[in-house]
């Protein structure tokens, strides 16, 4: 069933990262990810991948479904894997035919695999164990103070969640309005591409229609409800930090430290 | 004054044609004069397009009157600072489950309300506790609306509603998207909440068997109040609610029929059971 889609990839258990807070996780996961890039050496992916095999221990989500996120990527590692190591000048190692692998090319090539993939699994972590409620309340507070330059932190988080809660709402719209269509004759599977996509311009316009209506309905529902932007609302659900948090901060300090110096250690 | 009163109150949609010409104005509500007490059950009865939801959504401050006033708790809905209150004062439950619901888990939903009024968080989790065992929905908090059946999605709405401390409910069709055992779920609810926690409650419907427990019953009709009364007056009237393009409850009809041919029963039969005993069948 359509409505069964649960959208991003959310696992769920019961961990200490699943409790932890979105900023933690948020914050973590950009700091992570800069830390990749700073390493000049394998040692320091060493580390970083020590890390990561520690937090998704502790994640307690099984590691095939890591796995599983890697899977839309492979193409594009090979690409890298293979322009990178035929292309970089430097002293030849190998050549056969017109190819030529140089020492510094297959360097890169290694490293680049290594960080591409360390980097999706390491954003899969935290996509795996918040919830998007919970990823859009983190960003919420995160860009609040944003607000200073007039953004309007909260209209954009608050539509982002609807938006979320939509999703089922209108999968299941759409295939009920393909379903009308395919009963008086509309074809959606034969043809190339430009033709099916063709086919689909008869079932977006009653989708948008139904999707207008439902905001103008859900807007005036909002407003009956009280509903006057961010301004004097208070949360159900706040983010507090917990002690687990700031443990998790300082954890995650030291790994910057520790790879960092380690990674640029001139081997 | 009662809780909702409304005072020669019009409402008026003006047609336009492609180039924005005036080209009529319809009547919705074609000055309607109402009382509601605190505590009442009230039904508003009316085929598609008598105004019924219309007059609904004045009770809310969505809609202003275009002439006469309604005050609602006393405040008049026309001004503008007393909107938020008003809403406060009346929620409202709308016709389709799915595009009233915000929350992505249930107790967030009911949670909501309270959230746009600024209730500290420790008393938004003890409403939203309340509101859903009031209705019954306790044991689904943790659920997704979209895996709910819409009887229960209706009365998550319901408890979002309760959980801002309403002193009135207005419900506009809250059953016409439903199937009979959904529409019978959200019933019981709602007279639970006015029999039990005592909420006025203002049910907009056209299902007549719905109105059978209500305390008084307006039907309306091109934008008027045709007839008023207590569910028992108003259904002794069998030809005019006919002419009202209104449907009779088929027991009401059966015992409008058998005394026409001549058996003698009371008028406004409601209940089978009413009519099991007034012709001595027990």
């Amino acid at each position: 069933m359509l409505r069964d889609i649960t959208l991003g990839q959310y696992y769920q258990t019961d961990s200490i990262l699943h409790k932890m807070d979105p900023r933690v996780k948020l914050g973590g996961t950009l700091l992570y990810i800069i830390s990749l890039f700073f390493f000049q050496n394998f040692l320091g992916y060493a580390v970083a991948a020590l890390f990561l095999a520690v937090v998704i221990r502790l994640s307690r989500v099984p590691f095939r479904f890591m796995v599983k996120g890697m899977k839309a990527i492979v193409f594009l590692l090979l690409i890298t894997v293979v322009f990178n190591l035929f292309l970089t000048p430097g002293t030849p190692l190998i050549t056969f035919w017109r190819l030529t692998i140089t020492e510094e090319g297959l360097r890169l090539a290694v490293s680049m695999a290594i960080r591409l993939t360390l980097l999706i699994i390491g954003s899969s972590v935290m996509t795996l164990t918040t919830t998007p409620n919970n990823l859009t309340d983190g960003l919420e507070k995160m860009m609040r103070p944003l607000r200073v330059f007039k953004v309007p932190v909260h209209e954009v988080a608050m539509m982002m969640s609807i938006a979320l809660r939509f999703i089922p709402i209108l999968l299941e719209e759409t295939d009920k309005i393909m379903k009308a269509q395919i009963a008086r004759g509309a074809d959606f599977e034969s043809g190339n591409l430009i033709r099916r996509a063709k086919a689909m311009v008869p079932l977006l316009v009653p989708l948008f229609i139904s999707a207008f209506r439902r905001a103008n309905d859900l807007a005036m529902a909002m407003e009956a409800r009280c509903y006057r932007g961010g301004e004097g609302r208070t949360k159900m659900k706040p983010l507090i930090y917990q002690r687990r948090d700031f443990i998790a901060y300082g954890c995650i300090a030291v790994y910057l430290a520790v790879s960092i110096v380690l990674g640029r250690l001139p081997l | 004054m009662g809780i909702i009163e409304a005072r020669d109150v019009v409402y008026e949609y003006v047609r336009r044609d492609e180039e924005g010409n005036v080209e009529g104005v319809t009547k919705a509500v074609n000055d309607v004069s109402l009382d509601i007490k605190q505590g009442d059950f009230i039904a508003i009865l009316g085929h598609n397009g008598s105004g019924k939801s219309t007059l609904a959504k004045h009770m809310n401050a969505i809609l202003n009157p275009t002439e006469g006033t309604i005050w609602v708790d006393g405040m008049d809905t026309n001004e503008e600072e007393n909107v938020w209150n008003i809403r406060q004062t009346a929620g409202m439950v709308f016709q389709n489950p799915d595009n009233q619901i915000i929350g992505q888990v249930v107790e967030e939903d009911v949670g909501f309300g309270p959230e746009n009024m600024g209730v500290p968080t420790k008393e938004i989790w003890e409403r939203v506790e309340e509101s859903l065992k009031a209705v019954g929905m306790y044991q689904f908090r943790k659920h997704s609306p979209n895996k709910l059946s819409g009887g229960q999605k209706q009365r998550v709405s319901i408890a979002g509603v309760l959980a801002m401390h309403p002193k009135c409910i207005v419900l506009d069709e809250p059953t016409a998207m439903l199937d009979p055992s959904g529409r019978k779920e959200v019933i019981r609810a709602v007279r639970g909440l006015n029999q039990v926690e005592g909420v006025t409650v203002v049910l907009i419907t056209h299902y007549m068997e719905e109105i059978i427990h209500a305390d008084r019953v307006f039907v309306m009709d091109q934008g008027k109040i045709a007839m008023e009364g207590t569910p028992r007056e108003i259904f002794s009237q069998v030809e005019k609610l006919k002419s009202l393009r209104l449907d009779v409850p088929q027991v009401t009809l059966l015992a409008y029929e058998l005394k026409k041919q001549g058996i003698p029963l009371p008028d406004g039969i409601l209940t089978t059971d009413e009519l099991i005993r007034a012709l001595g069948l027990e």
